[in-house]
């Protein structure tokens, strides 16, 4: 797959995409997809002819303001939801998707939280049990594993929720602004931390935020979503030297141009 | 000390050494106060209570308001309870375990009831409201119907006691299931969770707290109807508590109808606060849904 470049694919509507579809190979691949929400009289159309690839061990940002459509778009790629016209392909069976709120079980720990992703996976239970313990580790959360959820910080909560995700086994994971709700201190650090993680497993990841520098700390290609109905407006790739740090120039200036673009496109939807 | 130890060292220790860090930091709990402090804390206000209601009750028998034999003084009661202790005791078992017995069959009924009902649309239009009504309708209502049905025995009461508790059992689980946050039931099918597997694991539990709250309605009624059953359906050869108290108003025995009464007061607390209420408590508490700052 060739990438374009920035400024090239910047004025392109979505739906003139040039990738090839057939023969592709692409984790992630969103083809004219529209979602309309209820019927005929009041339908809400939230995505509109969006297409999108994702490569394999791709690390991808979707950025837009609100009424963007990212949740639902991750719904249909998480296939908890169908496209009303498109298709979505995933390879490498179920995605995992993981979220902003608070959604561990509150009734189970630490450990039986990720537990339960493995339970569900069918795994014996003796095997199990390292495997719960490695997944705490590589989140750097041994010794909390018999916490219940309300006894952690909201970045300790999302680490856990990491893990389960991870235990899932899947190629794909789907984030949901996931550090949303978090300090900027906790951010930064989980950025690295998400980042350390991705380039050990090789995972795809669809990364859903609203934050513009979060997205370009994040991605090797940050995707700009319009908003009521969700399109695909613009395509940043992100060429900038790993690791990242948020504050840096790099990274300040790449994201004041997506901001610009961003800020074009909620102005469209202004009364004047 | 570990953040030093790693400042040489490489970034990956870094991280480690931060997010350490950010958890130290974050986990300071204030620690909770001894059990023994908590029981306390729990008991005396209503041992007080007690001798409260005790020295009010002595001060309206010495006031002379009623005479001795129709209201006899909390002395009189409790002498009255051990001449009758045997019979009291037998009456208490035979009326627990009734309800127990009843309450059980209400649990099986009233959850199978409920998950239906709170799962399948066509059933909670059909029944949603039903269930309520239900809930509302004073169980002994039911004795007249129950009578013709099982005659006068124990039939009749185990009826009304099922009607009574399981409407509310089957109540608190829908509600329960109704007010799960979306959330959990989007990371359920996240994570593969189909079925009767998500039933069991994911649904359930997150409905346990409103499930447990009409468990212990579902017992209240219960108890209720049963009392209430026991004074009409009276079972010869058979001592119960409802068949002591109106044993004892027949023989025109104040002293022993209150002590009865006492009986099934203690057994409803007990019932209440210590099995049902601390389930809850220890739920709420294991869930987060206890403001720690109280």
């Amino acid at each position: 797959m060739t990438r374009v470049s920035t400024a090239a694919r910047r004025e392109e509507p979505a739906t003139e995409s040039p990738r090839s579809g057939a023969g592709s190979l692409a984790a992630i691949s969103l083809d004219a997809v529209t979602k309309v929400y209820g019927h005929a009289g009041n339908a809400v159309p939230a995505l509109d002819r969006v297409s999108l690839e994702v490569e394999p061990g791709e690390f991808v940002c979707l950025l837009g303001a609100s009424g963007c459509g990212k949740s639902t778009l991750l719904n249909l790629v998480a296939g908890l939801d169908r496209p009303t016209t498109g298709t979505v392909e995933v390879r490498g069976g179920r995605p995992t998707l993981m979220f902003q709120e608070a959604a561990l079980f509150p009734w189970l720990t630490v450990r039986g939280n990720v537990d339960l992703a493995l339970k569900l996976r069918k795994i014996s239970r003796p095997h199990r049990r390292e495997t719960v313990q490695a997944l705490l580790e590589m989140v750097h959360l041994t010794g909390f594993e018999k916490k219940m959820p309300h006894e952690l910080s909201g970045g300790m909560r999302q680490r856990v929720q990491l893990a389960r995700a991870l235990g899932q086994q899947a190629e794909i994971l789907l984030m949901d602004e996931p550090f949303g709700s978090l300090d900027a201190m906790t951010r930064d650090v989980l950025h690295d931390e998400l980042e350390r993680l991705w380039r050990e497993t090789g995972l795809t990841v669809l990364f859903v935020t609203h934050n513009v520098r979060e997205a370009v700390r994040l991605g090797d290609r940050v995707v700009l979503l319009s908003s009521r109905p969700g399109r695909v407006v613009a395509e940043f790739p992100v060429e900038i030297d790993r690791p990242r740090r948020i504050e840096s120039h790099s990274v300040a200036d790449l994201a004041a141009q997506i901001t610009g673009r961003l800020r074009d496109e909620v102005r469209r939807h202004g009364a004047v | 000390m570990a953040l030093f130890e790693s400042r040489g060292g490489s970034s990956a220790q870094l991280l480690d050494a931060e997010l350490s860090g950010l958890d130290q930091l974050e986990m300071a709990l204030p620690p909770r106060p001894s059990r023994l402090a908590r029981v306390w804390a729990a008991t005396w206000p209503k041992l007080t209570a007690v001798a409260l209601a005790l020295i009010i009750w002595q001060l309206v028998v010495w006031s002379g308001w009623k005479p001795e034999y129709a209201l006899p003084g909390p002395r009189k009661v409790w002498d009255a309870f051990f001449e009758n202790f045997d019979n009291n005791m037998s009456a208490a078992g035979t009326t627990l375990w009734r309800g127990v017995r009843g309450f059980l069959f209400a649990l099986v009924i009233g959850t199978t009831i409920g998950a239906l009902v709170a799962r399948v649309r066509v059933l909670r239009a059909a029944f949603g409201s039903m269930i309520t009504g239900l809930q509302t309708m004073p169980s002994v209502a039911w004795f007249p119907l129950a009578i013709l049905l099982f005659r006068l025995d124990e039939g009749a009461i185990f009826f009304v006691v099922v009607l009574g508790a399981a409407p509310s059992i089957a109540n608190g689980l829908i509600s329960g299931i109704d007010h799960i946050p979306p959330i959990l039931l989007r990371s359920g099918r996240v994570l593969g969770a189909r079925g009767l597997t998500a039933f069991r694991l994911i649904i359930l539990p997150a409905a346990l707290p409103s499930f447990v709250a009409g468990l212990k309605q579902g017992w209240a009624f219960a108890w209720r109807s049963l009392l209430a059953g026991e004074l009409i359906v009276t079972i010869a050869g058979k001592y119960s508590l409802g068949q002591q108290l109106d044993a004892n108003r027949q023989l025109a025995d104040s002293a022993g109808v209150i002590a009865v009464m006492i009986v099934i007061l203690v057994i409803g607390i007990m019932i209440d606060s210590l099995l049902f209420g601390t389930a809850e408590r220890t739920i709420r508490r294991r869930y987060g849904l206890v403001d720690t700052a109280t």
